[in-house]
């Protein structure tokens, strides 16, 4: 079997602690949530940290809890955990619709939220459902916290707004009113990354959206959105023409590569129909109609 | 052993004479709990790496980054400065033992560690040898080779074009990639049918272009060795993930040069074979070499992507099929053109005389006038493949080509499949049936065994469906497509005659011996392996049937070669037919013995004796009788032995088939496919095989279930492309994707039993028939959902890309990166 | 580092490099060799144990990261002599070929068994849909849950 490399271990007992210890060890330390993003890359021994720094230990940031008009989820909080929740399912369907497609429930028992966020892997689900739901994600660092929108929080492949000494701690979700959301992921076999994936998220004044959030990932769309698709909706007709022309839109705008998942046009032609599909069912949702 | 006249032994001397002795309810047989599963649900099962020796070192492979490149120089000094390191051995080194490069399965030479290039991306290039698996692996890091990049040889279908880079330069003289051309048919009859059938109005030919795509095997667990050369004794012993232990012994024999009878190799507990573990791969040498260097016991395991990249690849298959057929669906002739690509060292294993393994069987399960198939076999670089994978020695290709040839007929025929399939099967009373390439069919009752499925699937009530949706489609309505997809199927399994079968000259026969303790328990030793086919259970129950014994009485012992007596191994579906004869023989040797001693203590004669019951009982008095356990102690006894009986009941015996037997089966595969997104999602699997008596029917089950998970695996999602640098794009399994719980239905098994007549006990072989028969079925339903978009074919794995391409008009080739 | 883990009840401290994977600590410390490893990234669930009653991936976890709590493995599945229901109905329905997937599909079988007495075929599909078996084609595994299921149903029937 492929093992890791040498590293050193520290076992954080708070949130300053982690902090702390990052500062401590310099920049070649790194932080472990779940670890089943980092610890293969470390037996691939793509990822070579001086120091572990794990987290596992900060189960108050294992949590999902509603304060005011937003949902908000601890940094800690297990893929299983966000599946199962009442309170997700009751606001936010897309997410459940997402988490289900992610890796498999062995790796969900482990896998963290803030994790997944941080990986950054241009495929990752999460991602795409949070931008098309327009959270926040909550960074802290030595001098304290800021809110960054998850739209701003991924800056390309694996890199994301989290500077070294710093914890992504938080996502917050914010709850809206008449509004629906849904997620579909095409993959080869379960359990495999996304060939491509959208979530939409429909908010409807009367017919009308009046807000829509569209995500994407695996298909090089920047910050996993589909911004222009989103605007063709906006204040427009909830109708499925709408939906199929933004669907249109967003394939046109995307960026796929080809790989063994498929060719560029299979991407974009996916991209289509999944926007087209989960603006329908978020609609429906929103409506109250599924 | 006794004198005992063997000829006095059903099946000794003629097995074929056997036809009337298959038992009708033979006692023994019957589903029944498996006697090993007790130590593997409680995790106690030894598999290779489980196996600990004190003292003992761990090594590590160091492999090729590259697919094809010179090695201009390699620098282990920093490795060997590694306070955990003690030993780094390259190809320098083995050459110096000269066991730089070793024998393959086909005749052929492979790099045990590369001396002059590397010729495929994975390949070894050094070895080390550490304190422990962590610090081994460390050391790969430190060791530097420079290489000097050579263009590779990729697609199969450039390998032969003049001017094509040379993989195998190392063989004196040797300009180009060719292997081998082999043939098998009748090349001028066929020609001629195809002739006739071009110029008649009422008939057509044909044509398309099949790839069956390169898969691995991917057992659970990957290959591995534990090496132990006992500096005293000069024994080695190796532990070992084989499916071959004793012809694996005779090879280290004629490598490495070590006296056989100082070689024990041992196949413990084996997670999975598939065929993976026949072949003899660098690592397990390496290891040999090390304990011999070292004085301490070493051990190998592959990681996961090791065992994808280096070991032994299967298929690598292109087909161009030919049909000529009548326009009202009379099959007359196939014509096969295949170019077979074996990577860069032909270490295909199969019996020699067949290098293209059984692809002859590809006329299937018709009646045709003429057959003929040409086979051309290239070096590339890639690892080297043919080797199984639960393929029956190529019987899968031939299946796949066949059935997907026989659906695309229907096609353009317009024609429903099952009735074509109808109008074209062997009949019962055809049998013993010879085709048109020379193989003698056993028996089989084929549109019995198709009807049977046609009725389980409900086969009328999904066309009806099919049509439904149909127009539902065709409505524009955002619908899935159903796809109804048969395959009918014909193995020729358990290789094999020993005249026409062998092995690097091993003779494909197989040994069995049965010893009967005093007190009526016995142990038979047998030289196939099991890896999981549940042999301790299945052969037990042969005796048990042959001796009036219970199984749970019978210790079977297997994987020792000090213990047990030589065989080829468990591969090809062999293991039922072979040596599961020879132990049926061998029970009957033990059970005529036993009527010797019998007529000893009833004081008869040995004629005077009938076995009934599973008792040597006096003809007409049944109060005199004895049971095998009875015989067994006085056998043991100080009673007065009839001349020539010196003392125990112990036989032994080797089995040589007379012919191989011909399973067969008729699949129904039942799909939905979305064409917007080219998902396919497998609804019903209805799977009627008819592999002959059945010894324990839940564990033939249990080998149908595998067998069709790897079918849906190798259609859907199964496989390991390249791309023009000779990267391997299927090298670990988020790459290379192996079905789940969720792609597999709950499958439908049905059955015809038709035993075959030289066999025993009428048995056939089961193990690999699934997997050759759920392929083609699968493409052919997803083929046939897709007709409203007007695809004839596509080639595996139908990935949802493939699917939607397909549909487009645009098929990808399935062995090249997608660009 | 020094770590501290309840190890099927039974309380063992080593003293592990922090790289140690959670399998091999098992497997190469413990000598527990039932635990098995079939991938390197996660995929085949070959290692799958119980890590405070939770099916975890043990190739996936550090031995340090396991510190200080409760992993059970299938050498602890059986209460003596007594085969747990899981196991049984494994042998019963012939849930396993060659053994490789069984004990991290037991461990799995019984987390869901134990939160959910009555799972369905389909959710016991998706609770080892993360977990490979190159064998059984899954059905007589699915088969070999129900029964124990079903056989757990009937005992508490008896004895309520």
């Amino acid at each position: 079997m492929q093992v890791p490399a040498q590293f050193a271990y520290e076992k954080a007992t708070s949130v300053d602690h982690a902090i702390a210890l990052l500062a401590r060890h310099g920049p070649e330390s790194l932080i472990v949530a779940g670890g089943h993003s980092l610890i293969p890359m470390m037996k691939l021994r793509l990822a070579d940290p001086s120091t572990l720094i794990d987290i596992n230990g900060l189960t108050d940031l294992d949590y999902i809890r509603v304060e005011g008009d937003q949902v908000r989820l601890g940094a800690m909080t297990r893929h299983a955990t966000v599946l199962e929740s009442a309170v997700v399912r009751e606001h936010f369907a897309i997410l459940p619709d997402a988490e289900r497609t992610i890796a498999d429930p062995i790796v969900r028992n482990r896998g963290t939220v803030g994790g997944s966020l941080c990986q950054a892997d241009p495929s990752e689900d999460l991602s795409a459902a949070f931008s098309a739901l327009r959270a926040d994600v909550v960074i802290r660092n030595a001098d304290g916290e800021r809110v960054v929108p998850v739209r701003e929080f991924h800056l390309g492949p694996y890199e994301t707004a989290v500077a070294h000494g710093e914890l992504l701690i938080e996502v917050r979700v914010p709850i809206r009113t008449h509004t629906g959301s849904a997620y579909q992921k095409i993959e080869r076999r379960a359990g495999d990354w996304a060939v491509a994936s959208a979530g939409s998220v429909v908010s409807l004044d009367g017919d009308t959206v009046a807000e829509a959030g569209i995500g994407l990932t695996a298909v090089g769309a920047p910050h996993f959105v589909a911004a222009e698709a989103e605007d063709s909706l906006r204040g427009n007709p909830a109708t499925a023409e709408a939906f199929t022309e933004a669907g249109r839109i967003a394939a046109e705008h995307c960026a796929p590569s080809a790989d063994q998942r498929g060719p560029v046009d299979y991407k974009r032609a996916l991209v289509a129909e999944l926007v087209t599909r989960t603006l329908q069912r978020a609609t429906a949702r929103a409506r109250g109609e599924a | 052993m006794t004198s005992i006249d063997d000829s006095r032994i059903a099946g000794v001397q003629d097995p074929s004479a056997q036809i009337h002795a298959a038992p009708e309810t033979p006692r023994g047989y019957g589903s029944m709990k498996r006697k090993e599963d007790a130590r593997f649900v409680r995790g106690r099962g030894q598999y290779v790496d489980d196996v600990v020796l004190p003292g003992m070192l761990h090594g590590a492979v160091l492999r090729s980054p590259l697919a094809h490149a010179r090695i201009v120089s390699i620098d282990t000094s920093a490795a060997e400065a590694h306070p955990k390191v003690h030993a780094v051995i390259t190809g320098e080194t083995l050459a110096g033992l000269g066991l730089a490069w070793m024998p393959t399965l086909s005749y052929d030479t492979q790099a045990v560690l590369a001396t002059d290039k590397v010729r495929f991306q994975g390949q070894e290039v050094a070895f080390v040898v550490a304190d422990d698996k962590y610090s081994a692996r460390d050391a790969l890091a430190l060791i530097d080779v420079e290489y000097e990049p050579l263009a590779p040889v990729i697609d199969a279908k450039t390998a032969l074009d003049a001017g094509a880079p040379v993989v195998r330069d190392d063989k004196e003289g040797k300009a180009d990639n060719h292997i081998f051309d082999w043939e098998s048919g009748d090349s001028a009859a066929t020609d001629k049918v195809f002739a006739e059938a071009e110029a008649a109005d009422d008939q057509v030919v044909v044509t398309a272009d099949v790839l069956y795509p390169r898969v691995h095997p991917a057992p659970l667990e990957t290959c591995g060795a534990l090496a132990d050369m006992d500096p005293v004794t000069g024994k080695l012993t190796l532990w070992t993930t084989t499916q071959a232990p004793h012809a694996h012994r005779t090879l280290y024999a004629m490598v490495a040069g070590l006296p056989e009878h100082k070689i024990r190799v041992v196949s413990p507990d084996i997670g999975g074979g598939f065929g993976n573990k026949v072949g003899i791969y660098p690592g397990y040498v390496c290891a040999i070499v090390a304990s011999i260097v070292t004085g301490k016991p070493i051990k190998w395991m592959e990681d996961r992507s090791e065992n994808l990249m280096s070991t032994s690849f299967a298929r690598d298959y292109h087909m161009r099929g030919e049909v000529a057929v009548t326009k009202d669906g009379r099959i007359r002739a196939v014509r096969v053109d295949v170019l077979a690509d074996h990577g860069a060292f032909n270490a295909t294993a199969q019996p020699t005389k067949f290098p293209a393994g059984f692809f002859g069987v590809f006329t299937g399960s018709y009646d045709l006038e003429a057959a003929h198939c040409a086979v051309t076999g290239v070096y590339t670089n890639k690892a080297s493949g043919g080797v199984a994978y639960a393929c029956s020695f190529r019987i899968t290709e031939a299946v796949y080509l066949v059935e997907r040839m026989v659906d695309i007929v229907a096609h353009d025929l317009e024609m429903d499949p099952a009735e074509l399939r109808m109008k074209n099967l062997l009949h019962a009373d055809q049998f013993p049936y010879q085709s048109a390439t020379g193989w003698v069919y056993d028996s089989g009752d084929y549109p019995r065994t198709l009807q049977v499925a046609l009725d389980k699937a409900g086969y009328r009530e999904l066309r009806a469906e099919q049509a439904e949706r149909r127009r539902r489609h065709e409505a524009g309505e955002r619908v899935d497509l159903l796809g109804i997809g048969l395959s009918f199927f014909t193995e020729a399994v358990g290789a094999g005659p020993r005249r026409e079968m062998d092995i690097l000259g091993l003779g494909m026969a197989d040994g069995a011996d049965l010893r009967v303790h005093p007190t009526g328990k016995a142990v038979l030793g047998i030289s196939v392996q099991t890896q999981g086919q549940g042999h301790e259970t299945t052969f037990a129950q042969i005796v048990a049937a042959e001796l009036g014994m219970s199984p749970d009485d019978i210790e079977v012992v297997h994987g020792d070669t000090d213990l047990t007596p030589f065989g080829l191994g468990t591969y090809g579906s062999r293991s039922t037919p072979v040596s599961g004869a020879a132990t049926a023989i061998v029970a009957r040797k033990v059970r005529e013995r036993a009527r010797i001693v019998a007529a000893a203590m009833l004081e008869v004669s040995p004629d005077d004796l009938e076995w009934n019951d599973g008792s040597w009982q006096v003809a007409g008095d049944p109060e005199a009788s004895k049971t095998i356990a009875e015989i067994a102690l006085a056998a043991h006894s100080s009673l007065e032995l009839p001349e020539g009986v010196e003392g125990h009941l112990d036989a032994s015996c080797v089995y040589n088939p007379p012919n191989l037997t011909y399973p067969c089966g008729a699949y129904v595969a039942v799909v939905d496919v979305d064409p917007r997104t080219g998902t396919v999602n497998v609804r019903r699997f209805i799977a009627v095989d008819d592999c002959g008596v059945r010894i324990n029917p839940m564990i033939v089950e249990g080998q149908v279930h595998g067998g069709l998970a790897d079918g849906v695996g190798m259609a859907l999602m199964q496989g390991i492309a390249f791309d023009l640098d000779g990267n391997c794009l299927g090298g670990s399994m988020m790459d290379y994707l192996l079905p789940t719980s969720l792609e597999c239905p709950s499958w439908e098994l049905g059955e015809t039993v038709t035993p075959s007549p030289h066999h025993p006990i009428g048995a056939k072989g089961v193990g690999e028939s699934a997997t050759v028969g759920s392929p083609p079925a699968i493409v052919n339903a997803v083929v046939d959902a897709l007709a409203p978009y007007g695809v004839r074919h596509a080639d595996m794995p139908l990935t949802p890309a493939a699917v939607w391409s397909a549909a487009q008009g645009r098929p990808l080739r399935t062995d090249l990166a997608i660009t | 580092m020094e770590i501290t883990i309840r190890v099927n009840g039974e309380q063992v401290v080593r003293d592990v490099e922090p790289r140690l994977l959670l399998t091999h600590f098992l497997r190469d410390e413990l000598r527990l060799t039932g635990t098995h490893w079939g991938c390197d990234t996660t995929n085949c669930g070959a290692c799958v144990v119980r890590l405070d009653g939770v099916p975890v991936k043990s190739c996936t976890v550090l031995a340090v990261m396991a510190d200080g709590a409760a992993v059970d493995t299938v050498e602890g599945l059986a209460h003596g002599a007594e085969l747990d229901p899981l196991q049984e109905g494994f042998v019963t329905c012939h849930g396993l070929q060659c053994g490789f997937c069984t004990p991290g599909m037991l461990m799995t079988g019984r987390a869901l068994l134990d939160r959910d007495p009555d799972p369905s075929p389909q959710t016991i599909r998706e609770a080892i849909s993360g977990q490979v078996c190159r064998c059984t084609g899954y059905e007589n595994i699915v088969r070999s849950v129900r029964w124990a299921a079903e056989k757990e149903a009937s005992k508490e029937e008896v004895t309520p």
